[in-house]
């Protein structure tokens, strides 16, 4: 076996390759930018080498400083992560000249999987299933009837030269596709000046699913069974899972055989992804091949009992893969959610900076029998740089069956502690208790059907705003009770805590009774007399609480606001207020006060040098995005949009020297 | 009999009404509560105790014998804020607009006495349209004994005021005389002379709330100490003040039992202070991660943000942090900075309260502004707060500590007791460059030379050892282990006694 490996990545996935490498008793080299000198893969590694500055077109994707690297540490293979050199060519090439092991496919599979029309012509070689469709010039809407009748409605009547919709019809018949033909046609002619058109099967309800295959030099090529990643954000892959919940083992297994098919026909080794956008009707179409390890790898690894890194090693090493087709076999589910810097009040705008609070859940088997996994590459204090992807953890669960997967993701989001920076946190919590994606009706259209306009929180349900008000009574119990036992009281008239208390929250409010005793309390609601036992072993100043609220665990984040808990569970954000009976009648009395119309105005915070504009008048800005530099004290401040706008005039150019509230700039 | 008794609770149903329905709904649709709504809020749950429920006033003039009202438009007394007691006054604004009579003003002396002499906070919620004009000079003069009762209580028992109404005039002034002010956002107000005044006098056209709003005297003027939402927040929040504070100067600060492991390793601190010596770092994650249950009540939170001030609690015990925060004006000293840290030093000082230092100062803010206004003085101010304070004294120095700021900030020289130092800290007279440029000037043109002596003068001096090697540093010590070292140092500070030479009082350069 290699005795020693270099990993050209960073972040999750280089440690992510560092502890398989460990396990199999191979020493690790990492190289860093300037940016992750302190960096999680670099502290894990038995050697770390610097290869330049922060941005990666400068160190993590130059390949002579990876090959100095090499040369530097005398590693004998090199894994790629994902990203970066994981699919270049020449890299790969590179490493063959210098006799070093490429841990991935050979150069000829990467080459031809990398481009989309001959990936495309070689599947259909293959005899892969591709998106059946006409692509030579059509003469008139008799011959786009043809055709359309060929390739089976509905179809996709589009022009050559289009683009954002213009020129696209989709047609369900004979009528709608001769209509369809002439008005593209048209519209293609005046719009782009080319009125070649082109047709296509339409795929209605499409599913984004893909099958992980894995093949050795010895020409035996299986395939992992399939995950499914149909939940995007602008194509961007938030939640996978696997299996999907969707295929049949029929269509499981023709996907699967297709795809080790091609892999075959372009004599792929190592692991690598087909994927294929699936219809309502379970057709399968081959998208493309991904010659690299995938990020939601950890899914299929779950589901599978296969360490993907491990056998990438040793077929790479040259050793035959251990298992057959026969001996692959699907356990449980398991489901996988991004973690990213993104900040979805904000639009998902990237936000970076240093993460102040990072406790995920704890890793391995939960009291439930089910599994976490947490693939990540940050820490406690670390930082999230704007010079690479956002990415802050990769959160996956398994359990025997898919809604206890669900369930074990809820409780381990509702574990996970980020701070200091924005997340999806919330909304990856907030897709988990959606009734479409519990019930598996997804599409890759989810995100966008379902939040057309973005994410705006979460409402809880009644029973769970219960339970969230019987755990704040239970552990307010708790505080009052520290609270009174100051010192400096006044003997024998100490203050009693009563049994009397009044949660409000997301605009409800429940009169409760709090009974307690050594174990935990009972509480009442005295609506309608029901009772909910909680037990926990929070005390003041945990951030989160662990709870059993009437036979269910429940884990909240908690802060303190005034008379009350800030409570976040569940993708939820919320104020929860808990006082005496009296309180709350007083508190009633207080007056709603709307959010400040907060100026539309840009001030200097400091006085300071403007050093830089980062925007012109007119422009249109988004919420978070950087407005103006002002140095102070020799320390530069980025000033941020807090809100969407239009820049209506800026009355500060950089160089200059500006007072406290000084107007820099005005927005509409 | 029967009669007799029931007549008391008569009486008291009366008084308890103060100015009528009428006037208590009117209260309600402005937003604010009542005098006495205020009271059972602020108190544990029946332990208020009044005084002087039927006092009224002995006005005659201007048809004012015709009009008593029990009370007489403030209610006193006392009870307990978690099982601890203080003194309390509160303005009725629906009786006489909550003006000040001489009886009312007796009022108040009578329970600001009694805390004088049982050891026990005033706490005074302010709700009042001003002097009783048909009263004239009583009325005056009921102000002036309020303040002279305030100086004397001053440094012997903490005084509290809540401004949750129109506070103009001479009525300013007592508040002002206590050691914290909260104010209530959109319906609280603050001024000497209103708006219609200013107008006639110099032409300004100025709205109540600019003049003397909760925003303006917490971030501009610095009047106030903290502004909240409405009159529930401020008085929860003003029960959480007062667990951090002892009853008074005879004793010590409280203790509360917490949840909080002393030997917390704090990892992340680690990596808190920047590669970049020129990035700002956010000084209060240091005091939360340091803080028991990071529990933080932070006082002048709105006002000179290169400096924050407020309690937090080690061991249970409370603590007064002062730090320097990188994010705002680099950390600098300035005149605001200066009279805010310094008021609230003293405050410490005064009332036994232990005080840790976080510094992080590239020094004093230059400029024309600062120099006019008498940044020396003001600078001053905090130099001899903490050099006159004797109770404990633990400083700890993250990063920069350059010049006379260095100094200022509870260094070894002002009698600290710990000075502990990162390994990221940098004691010297000022940063590489500037100094490079003073004692190389010659040198200026040559950019390799002058890169060769900044690195010297780094290496030399940007760093805690050579303080160290001194002994103006006790020990250079690691950021994640700060929590355990500072709760150390004060547990071995908890009887500590030093005494400064006798004086009739010192001569702060006020």
């Amino acid at each position: 076996m290699f005795k020693k490996i270099l990993i050209a990545n960073r972040g999750e996935i280089a440690c992510r390759v560092i502890k398989t490498a460990r396990k199999m008793g191979i020493k690790t080299v990492a190289v860093y930018s300037d940016a992750d000198a302190n960096a999680l893969h670099v502290k894990m590694a038995d050697e770390a080498v610097h290869i330049g500055p922060s941005p990666a077109n400068q160190s993590y994707i130059v390949i002579d400083k990876i090959m100095d690297a090499i040369r530097k540490t005398g590693a004998e293979a090199v894994h790629p992560g994902y990203g970066f050199l994981s699919e270049n060519m020449k890299f790969a090439e590179a490493l063959e000249k210098e006799g070093v092991v490429f841990i991935g496919p050979p150069s000829t599979a990467i080459e031809a999987m990398g481009d989309k029309i001959t990936s495309k012509k070689l599947a259909k070689e293959a005899g892969v299933s591709t998106v059946p469709g006409y692509m030579g010039l059509i003469a008139d809407a008799e011959e786009a009837v043809k055709i359309s009748n060929e390739i089976g409605y509905p179809v996709m009547i589009k022009a050559s030269a289009g683009g954002g919709g213009k020129g696209m019809r989709i047609a369900w018949n004979e009528q709608e596709a001769r209509e369809g033909f002439e008005s593209s046609k048209n519209e293609a002619a005046s719009s782009f000046g080319d009125d070649r058109i082109f047709i296509e099967k339409f795929v209605t309800q499409p599913r984004h699913i893909e099958i992980q295959v894995l093949g050795d030099k010895h020409g035996n090529c299986v395939y992992l069974h399939e995950r499914e990643c149909s939940i995007q954000r602008r194509n961007q892959k938030v939640i996978e899972e696997a299996p999907s919940p969707f295929l049949d083992p029929a269509t499981r297994k023709a996907m699967g055989e297709q795809a080790v098919a091609l892999s075959k026909a372009v004599g792929y080794t190592s692991a690598g992804t087909v994927e294929f956008i699936v219809d309502g009707n379970k057709n399968f179409y081959f998208l493309e091949m991904n010659t690299r390890l995938q990020v939601e790898h950890p899914v299929t690894e779950l589901i599978t009992g296969v360490d993907l890194v491990e056998q990438m090693i040793n077929v790479a090493y040259g050793r035959e893969l251990p298992f057959k087709q026969a001996d692959l076999k699907i356990n449980g589910w398991a489901i996988e959610s991004r973690l990213y810097a993104e900040d979805p009040y904000r639009k998902f705008l990237p936000s970076i900076g240093r993460l102040t609070k990072y406790r995920p859940p704890v890793e391995g088997p939960t009291p439930r029998g089910g599994i976490v996994r947490n693939d990540t590459g940050v820490f406690e204090g670390g930082e999230i740089s704007m010079y690479y992807d956002p990415m802050i953890a990769k959160l996956c669960t398994w359990a025997p069956t898919r809604l206890e997967a669900i369930e074990e993701m809820r409780l381990a989001l509702d574990t996970f502690e980020v701070e200091g920076i924005g997340h999806n946190l919330p909304f990856v919590a907030a897709v988990m208790e959606h009734d479409r994606f519990i019930k598996g009706n997804i599409t890759t259209a989810f995100i966008a059907e379902e939040y057309p306009d973005g994410f705006h929180g979460v409402e809880l349900d009644e029973e769970t705003l219960r339970n969230v008000a019987a755990a704040v009574a239970a552990m307010n119990r708790v505080t009052e009770i520290r609270q009174s036992r100051i010192s400096g009281t006044l003997g024998n008239h100490e203050r009693k805590v009563g049994d009397e208390w009044v949660v409000t929250l997301q605009g409800r409010e429940y009169h409760l009774n709090v009974a307690a005793d050594h174990e935990g309390s009972t509480i009442t609601f005295e609506d309608d007399g029901g009772h909910k036992r909680v037990t926990s072993d929070w005390v003041p100043g945990h951030s989160l609480a662990t709870l059993d609220v009437g036979g269910h665990p429940l884990v909240l984040k908690i802060g303190l606001i005034p008379m009350g808990f800030r409570v976040r569970v569940r993708g939820a954000d919320l104020k929860v207020h808990i006082r005496t009976p009296r309180a709350h009648e007083l508190a009633q009395l207080m007056p709603e006060k709307l959010p400040p119309d907060t100026s539309k105005y840009l001030l200097c915070p400091m006085p300071g040098l403007i050093v830089k504009i980062s925007v012109a008048e007119g422009e249109e800005v988004q919420e978070g995005q950087a407005l103006a530099t002002v140095e102070a004290m020799k320390m530069e401040n980025i000033l941020k949009a807090e809100r969407a706008g239009v820049v209506k005039k800026i009355n500060a150019a950089p160089g200059a020297s500006l007072k406290v509230d000084d107007i820099i700039m005005e927005f509409e | 009999m029967k009669d007799i008794l029931s007549e008391l609770e008569d009486r008291r149903a009366a008084a308890r009404l103060g100015g009528g329905q009428r006037r208590i709904d009117a209260q309600h649709k402005k937003g604010k509560l009542t005098a006495r709504e205020r009271i059972e809020l602020l108190l544990d749950e029946g332990s208020f105790e009044e005084f002087d429920m039927f006092k009224t006033h002995r006005c005659t003039e201007f048809g004012m014998e015709a009009e008593h009202v029990s009370g007489d438009g403030v209610v006193t007394g006392w009870g307990t804020v978690n099982g601890r007691m203080v003194y309390v006054f509160s303005q009725d604004f629906t009786v006489f607009g909550g003006s000040l009579s001489e009886t009312h003003a007796e009022k108040i002396c009578k329970i600001m006495d009694m805390a004088l002499q049982n050891g026990a906070p005033v706490i005074g919620m302010n709700d009042s349209g001003g002097a009783r004009i048909q009263e004239g000079v009583a009325s005056l003069a009921g102000y002036a004994e309020v303040f002279q009762k305030n100086i004397m209580a001053s440094g012997v028992v903490p005084q509290i005021s809540l401004i949750m109404g129109p506070c103009a005039g001479g009525a300013v002034y007592s508040p002002a005389m206590t050691d914290f002010i909260f104010m209530v956002k959109d319906s609280s107000y603050m001024f000497v002379t209103g708006p219609d005044v200013v107008k006639t006098v110099t032409n300004e056209i100025v709205t109540a709330e600019e003049l003397g709003g909760a925003s303006t005297h917490t971030r501009k003027s610095s009047v106030a100490d903290g502004a909240y939402e409405n009159d529930v927040e401020a008085i929860a929040e003003t029960r959480r003040l007062i667990d951090f504070l002892p009853l008074s100067n005879r004793e010590k600060a409280p203790v509360r039992p917490f949840f909080d492991d002393v030997k917390r390793v704090e990892e992340s601190l680690d990596t808190l202070i920047p590669a970049n010596p020129n990035q700002p770092y956010d000084m209060k994650e240091l005091i939360l991660k340091i803080a028991d249950e990071g529990d933080f009540f932070e006082i002048q939170k709105d006002f000179a943000g290169n400096i924050i001030t407020g309690f937090i609690r080690i061991e249970g015990q409370t603590v007064g942090v002062v730090a320097n925060q990188p994010m705002v004006l680099a950390g600098c000293l300035d005149i605001d900075s200066s009279r805010k840290a310094a008021r609230f030093v003293r405050f410490c000082d005064a009332f036994e309260i232990p005080i840790l230092t976080f510094v992080d100062v590239p020094g004093f803010l230059p400029g024309t502004t600062q120099e006019y206004g008498g940044v020396i003085k003001h600078g001053a101010k905090l130099l001899f707060a903490y050099g006159e304070a004797t109770v404990p004294k633990v400083t700890v120095i993250t990063r920069k500590a350059y010049g006379g700021a260095y100094d200022v900030m509870a260094s070894k020289h002002l009698r600290g007791d710990f000075n502990y130092a990162w390994p990221t800290a940098e004691i010297a007279v000022m940063g590489a460059k500037g100094a490079v440029e003073i004692l190389y000037r010659s040198e200026l043109g040559d950019a390799e030379k002058i890169a060769a002596r900044t690195k010297d003068y780094e290496d030399r001096f940007a760093n805690p050892f050579v303080a160290a090697e001194r002994g103006f540093i006790d020990e250079v010590i690691q950021p994640h282990s700060t929590r355990r070292r500072v709760a150390r140092a004060f547990a071995s500070l908890r009887s500590k006694k030093l005494a400064n030479p006798w004086k009739k009082h010192d001569n702060i350069p006020l």
